[in-house]
This record gives C-alpha cells, structure tokens and sequence, in this order.
C-alpha cells in the first residue's frame, strides 16, 4: 500500500487522447490475443501516465473490473500512475552517483520541493524522480531536470537550482 | 471419461482422468491441507500449502490444481512434503499480525489450525511485516490486512459469485495487499455488502463491523423498550455455532436465547416477510392488470438491490417498491405496535438477527424511517448472536424450545421459506395464485422453483394467465439475467433475485464454513432442506392466512398497497455510478 503512489495531479486528458485510446483500445479488443496489459502500455504511450479517468475506459473496453487493471498497472514497475512534472528532476541512483552521495541530493530535493521521490505536485509543474545510471559517472552525483544535466553536485547546490526553476 | 489408477500414499485408487490430487487424495481417504483452495471458485494453486510429492516429479507439486494420469504415485505425508508444508506457513505467520487470543476468529482460523496440525513454531522467521492499514469505511465490513494471508478467496468470490469485483491484488512482492482500485475505500466503490468474502476469509481479515455492545447497552437501559427478530435462515444457521450439525433446526432453542439476553419483544423477522407478500404480492397483481413495469423484480435483498443501482441505474422501475421483510418488520413495530404499546417509537429500539451484512448498510438508507426514526437500529450477524450468548453464559445446547411472542411472532411457512432461493418466489406464488383465482393452487409446494442452481425458470398458468417466472441467486447470475432485461430479452413477469448463491441460508453473516467443509459438503443445500422441512410440516402456509397479519390490515393498514402502506411498507431507490 504504502509504495502505490496516486496521482494529485488534476486530469487534463485532451479530446484528441480520448479519441485515440478508445481506437486503440478497440484495436486491441478487436486482435487474437486482447490483454489488459498491452492496453495499459498503449495508454501509457498516449497519456504519459494512467490516471483513474483512463484505467476507467480500460476496464470498460478490456470487460474487466477497474480493481483488475489498477492490479496490473501497480504489478508492474513500467507502469506509473504519476504524469511527469513541467519540470522533472531526475537523480541518479546509479553506483558512481550513489556513493558519490546522490541518496542526499534526492532527500534535499525532497524537502526543497515538499514531496517525495515519485511524486508530482499538485499543479503539475514538478516531479522526482530516481534513474539508474545516466551515463556520464565522470560527473558523479548527476541530476537532470528535463534536458539540462547538473554534474558533481552537493547538497548546498538544490536550493539554487530548485529556485531557478520555481521561478520559471 | 476414462478411470485412471493412481496410488496414494500406496493406496490404490481409480478416479475419474484429470481429478486432482487432491480430489483423489480425498476418494482414498485421505485430507490434504489447503489454504487458498476453493472448490470451482479459487483454484489457483498459490499458497503451496497443499503441496505434495509425486514420484518421478522434479519438484512437489500443488495437490490442488494438479491433474492425476495413468499410474501415478503419490506421497502426501512425506517428510519434504511435511517440512514444505511447515515452512510455508512460518513464513506467513512472519508477516502475519498474531493477535490470535482478541481476534474474531480465534479458534475458528484456517491458519491457525494449520500451524496446530503443521507444528508450526509461531515466531521462526520473524522480521519485517508489509505496511497495512484498516479499512473501516464502510457500515458492515471491517478489513485488516495484517491479518491477511493473500489467498484470494474474497476475491475469487466477490468476482465469481457476485461479478462485483472491487477488491484485488495491488503492488507487487513483499507489498502486494488485497484492496480497491485506487486504494479507494471500500465505501466509495460498487461494493454490494453482501459478506461472500467474510465466510470465505480463512482468517480474521475481514469481518462485520461489529454491534454488539451497543445492542447490550439498550438492553441495560430501562427506559428502552427492545425488540429483538431473527430472519428464517438464521434458525437454520446459529446450531452450528455451538457445535451441532449443518442446517439444524435450533427455532425454539433461539428463542429461550433471546429471551434470556434480557429482549423485551421476542419476534420473528417472518412476519415481515408475511407482510411483504402481501404488499409484494398486490404490488405485482396491480402491475400485471394495469400494465405497469414487468417483469417486477424482488427487493428483499439488500445487496442485490445495491447492485442494481450501482450497475442497472436505468433499470430500477423493474425493483418492487416494498422494503425488505427487515425494515417491513421495524416499520410495523415503530408505529403500529408503538401505537398499540402506547410506546414513543423514539425509545423503541429494535433489533434484526439476520444471515447478512447488507442490512447493516440497509437500515442506514434513506427512505427507511417510517415513524421518522430509523425502521432498524441494530443488525447483528448469526455469529454476532452467537457470540452475545456465549458471552452471557447460556448454554445453548440445554435450553428448552420456546415460542415466540405475540403478535409479531406468528408467521407463515411462506414467510418461512424467504430463507432460501425460490423462497420469496414460491410464497408470493402461494398468495397470487389465490388472489387472482379465488381458489388454493393446486399445490402450495412450487417445487420447479426450490433447489440451488443459480438460475431457475417456470411457467405457471393462473387462471388462465401464464407467469413465467425466474428465479436467480448469486449476482453473476443475477447480471445475466438483468442483461436480458435491459435488452428486453426476458419474457418473465416475475424475477426473484437473492445476492448470496442459495439465497440467505448461504449469506454473509451466517456462520463461517472452513474450506474443508465448503468443499466437501452442499452447506447451502443441507440449510435450505431443514427450512423446507419445517414448512412442509406447518398447518399455516400462506402469507395471507397469518392472523397476525390479517389483525394489522384490519387494525392499521387497510388494505395492502393502500395509502397508508405504501408510506410505512414502501421505499425507494437511488441511481448509482459504477466507479
């Protein structure tokens, strides 16, 4: 229970999504072998996330409960039932970062922000989220928000670039 | 199908091909240990609780879902086997809340019993337990998963038999906790109440919420006038809970019980199901002669009508508008009687013994409050009543049978019946016949109806109409007949629909059935003949004979469906979404 992380992050599903999961969904229920999981990857393609307004239209298509697809999409780990942030901050956990002190960075991050790894505010514009190795452990602990990368930070460093972007 | 010979434990046996070991284990004489088995409703093989040694196997196998073949050797007492066994319920018992001597099911635990019979030691792996929280959202159902043992069973059965499907798996490994879609509360889903996962929980993991003391508190208080009723299946239930065989009789037994707790009114909840045939019975008449919406279907069920709204919004004009034989019941007592007793129904309280959880979210409905105080006020399980007598010190086994009080103890056997699938039906059929006739059926035993299946049709010619009627139990049967509704498929006039498969001999307050039990004995079947019995042998068989309820339309009343009636006897329904 307490690793499930439901989103607060209001619905903001265009018509054009709508339009375009219910024909893949009818894709999919129409092929030899309908799963609710190949749904929920195509949904996720779509939609960047699954919120509840989705597995919704999953369940209804797929004939299956909600509970059965919220199982699924919280079975597997490809599966996030958060959207990413306008800004999303991701730290590396990889092993260079990770010794390097990146568990740190995530916790200041954390509390800069006021949420937790995984998370998304409320309105949408930030997220964290922990990677596994970025590829550049030269630059060990990194962080990326979005594009940009940060390299060799310390904790002293967070509040600076979190405020960069809050006032973006 | 072909017999095959296998061997267990070196005792020769011919089953039917592809019986389960387990099954087969059984024809020999022989009980394998189970957990997450279900007979034909959770046969997943996952709690390797079963497991067994089959010779030339690589590994043992799960007894429960593995087919035997041609020549097959069996072990099922062999030392891996009982090691296996063992540490497998040690490591549930490591991340098992082991509250065992305050739990609800002390004594009557699958887990429990298995660790007695496996010599489990109950702290071998102690460590780390899964983060669990209580849901308690709802009227009628308490869930702690700490206490839980992932079998599934409540699952299984929410989806199988009732096709409600709320609850399931989420997260995944050492997370992974039964629970709603979204971690939603139980009270904010389609859940119906109908307490299908509470007799099928090996566990104490989920159970009723609780009344007791409350129930206790009004006795104590003086200035209460309390009346106690207890549902037809309930005397087919409540022996059970003191030892004695499924489906025993205990009526009279009860009612020395309940007199003995200190009840001021001891009553019987058939009256009201007297009554609602006589307000159910003029209801379908009325619809069938001034064409009104058919066909019309039962409303004594609580969950089932649940159902309805939250998953035929559109179909609710097909419901009778009559309450249950429950709130019928407290209605009659909180003005007819209070008027009769020249009581303020404000300090009437009165209590239902019932086979279910449903009616503890039911008397808490809008629309239920007839003198403007809530019809019902407290509803206790079978096992809730069971427990209060313990607790009193009544030795159940020993009470003399006594009768009931007067007048709303006096009952018909079609009031009777209501306790089992067909039963509404062939009771109104007993009244409706007659009324439409003028003349007595020409057999009050509507047989086509009575029995277990989950669906059930007729044809009956009334004087000249054809009925067709259906009967259904279970709400997977009860969607596929509401499918056909909706569709404008079914040609019935008259649909009888029980949330529990069997109908209330097989509800969620009734007493709970280990596996063992469920599997290998019909426990619906054996309650449900002990209430046909006691009908076939009552002189009073029709619901407008009782002469209780003739005094009350005289008396009170007037008419069935007059004014009067269908503003203390009448309720009606809300559209609900399905998410």
């Amino acid at each position: 229970m307490s690793r499930i992380k439901l989103t607060t992050v209001a619905f903001r599903g265009t018509e054009e999504q709508e339009k375009q999961l219910r024909n893949t969904l009818m894709e999919i229920r129409n092929s030899d072998h309908p799963s609710v999981m190949t749904a929920l990857q195509q949904a996720q393609a779509i939609y960047g996330y699954l919120p509840i307004e989705v597995q919704q239209i999953i369940a209804d298509y797929m004939g299956v409960s909600l509970e059965e697809v919220f199982g699924v999409a919280t079975f597997y780990s490809q599966f996030t039932l958060n959207p990413k942030g306008e800004y999303a901050f991701g730290v590396c956990l990889g092993t260079a970062c990770y010794v390097k002190g990146s568990g740190d960075i995530v916790a200041k991050l954390e509390e800069c922000l006021g949420m937790k790894d995984g998370e998304t505010s409320s309105d949408g514009k930030f997220s964290i989220g922990s990677t596994r190795c970025v590829g550049c452990c030269g630059l060990a602990p990194v962080m990326t928000v979005n594009k940009d990368v940060y390299g060799k930070l310390t904790v002293k460093d967070i509040p600076d670039i979190v405020a960069k972007y809050k006032a973006l | 199908m072909a017999l095959v010979n296998v061997k267990i434990n070196n005792i020769p046996v011919q089953v039917e091909e592809g019986t389960t070991i387990l099954e087969a284990a059984r024809q020999a004489g022989i009980k394998i240990p189970t957990l997450c088995y279900l007979k034909g409703v959770n046969e997943i093989g996952a709690c390797r609780v079963c497991v067994c040694e089959v010779k030339g196997a690589r590994s043992l196998v799960a007894a429960c879902v593995y087919p035997v073949n041609e020549g097959m050797e069996v072990f099922t007492n062999t030392k891996a086997v009982k090691d296996s066994r063992k540490a497998t319920v040690e490591l549930l018992l490591s991340n098992h809340n082991q509250d065992c001597l305050s739990c609800v099911r002390n004594n009557n635990c699958e887990l429990q019993k298995l660790s007695l019979e496996l010599g489990c030691s109950s702290h071998k792996y102690d460590g780390v337990k899964t983060e669990s929280h209580i849901d308690a959202s709802t009227p009628y159902l308490i869930r702690d998963n700490s206490k839980c043992v992932l079998c599934r069973r409540c699952v299984a059965v929410c989806k199988e038999y009732q096709s409600v499907a709320v609850i399931g798996a989420n997260s995944r490994g050492f997370d992974t906790h039964i629970a709603c879609a979204f971690e939603s509360p139980l009270a904010n889903t389609a859940c119906v109440g109908c307490g299908q996962c509470i007799v099928a929980c090996p566990v104490g993991a989920l159970h009723e919420v609780e009344e007791i003391d409350q129930v206790n508190a009004a006795i104590a208080d003086p200035k209460k006038h309390v009346i106690v009723a207890a549902a037809p299946s309930v005397r087919v239930g409540l022996g059970e809970e003191f030892g004695m065989p499924i489906g025993t009789n205990v009526e009279g037994k009860m009612v020395a019980a309940l007199r003995r707790l200190g009840f001021d009114d001891v009553f019987d909840v058939n009256f009201g199901a007297d009554l609602t045939i006589m307000e159910e019975g003029a209801e379908f008449i009325s619809r069938l002669k001034n064409g009104g919406t058919l066909p019309m279907i039962t409303s004594c069920s609580p969950a089932w009508v649940k159902f309805c709204e939250h998953n035929f919004p559109d179909q609710l004009d097909h419901l009778s508008t009559c309450k249950s034989p429950q709130q019928m019941f407290g209605a009659v007592c909180k003005t007819y009687y209070a008027q009769k007793l020249g009581i303020d129904p404000k300090d009437i309280v009165v209590v239902s013994i019932m086979p279910c959880t449903a009616k503890k979210f039911e008397k808490g409905r809008a629309d239920q409050s007839a003198a403007g105080v809530p019809d019902i006020d407290y509803s206790l399980t079978v096992r809730e009543l069971a427990k209060m007598i313990k607790s009193a010190g009544i030795i159940f086994e020993e009470l003399p049978d006594e009768q009931w009080d007067a007048p709303l103890g006096m009952f018909s056997g079609a009031g009777l019946i209501f306790g089992a699938t067909g039963g509404v039906m062939e009771a109104a059929l007993r009244t409706v016949y007659e009324a439409l006739t003028g003349k007595e059926a020409p057999s009050l035993d509507f047989t086509e109806v009575r029995g277990t299946e989950g669906i059930k049709e007729a044809t009956y010619d009334i004087g000249g109409t054809k009925v067709k009627v259906c009967v259904a139990s279970g709400l997977a049967n009860a969607r596929k007949i509401m499918q056909d509704v909706r569709e404008g498929k079914a040609d019935y006039q008259f649909i009888e629909i029980m949330s529990c498969p069997g109908g209330c001999v097989n509800g969620g307050g009734q007493p709970i059935k280990s596996a063992f039990v469920r599997n290998n004995y019909d426990v619906k079947k054996l309650r449900a003949a002990s209430i046909y019995a006691q009908d076939k042998g009552m002189k009073l068989r029709k619901s407008h004979e009782n002469p209780a309820i003739k005094e009350l339309y005289k008396e009170f009343l007037g008419e069935p469906n007059s004014h009067k009636a269908h503003e203390i006897l009448h309720t009606s329904y809300v559209p609900r979404n399905r998410y």
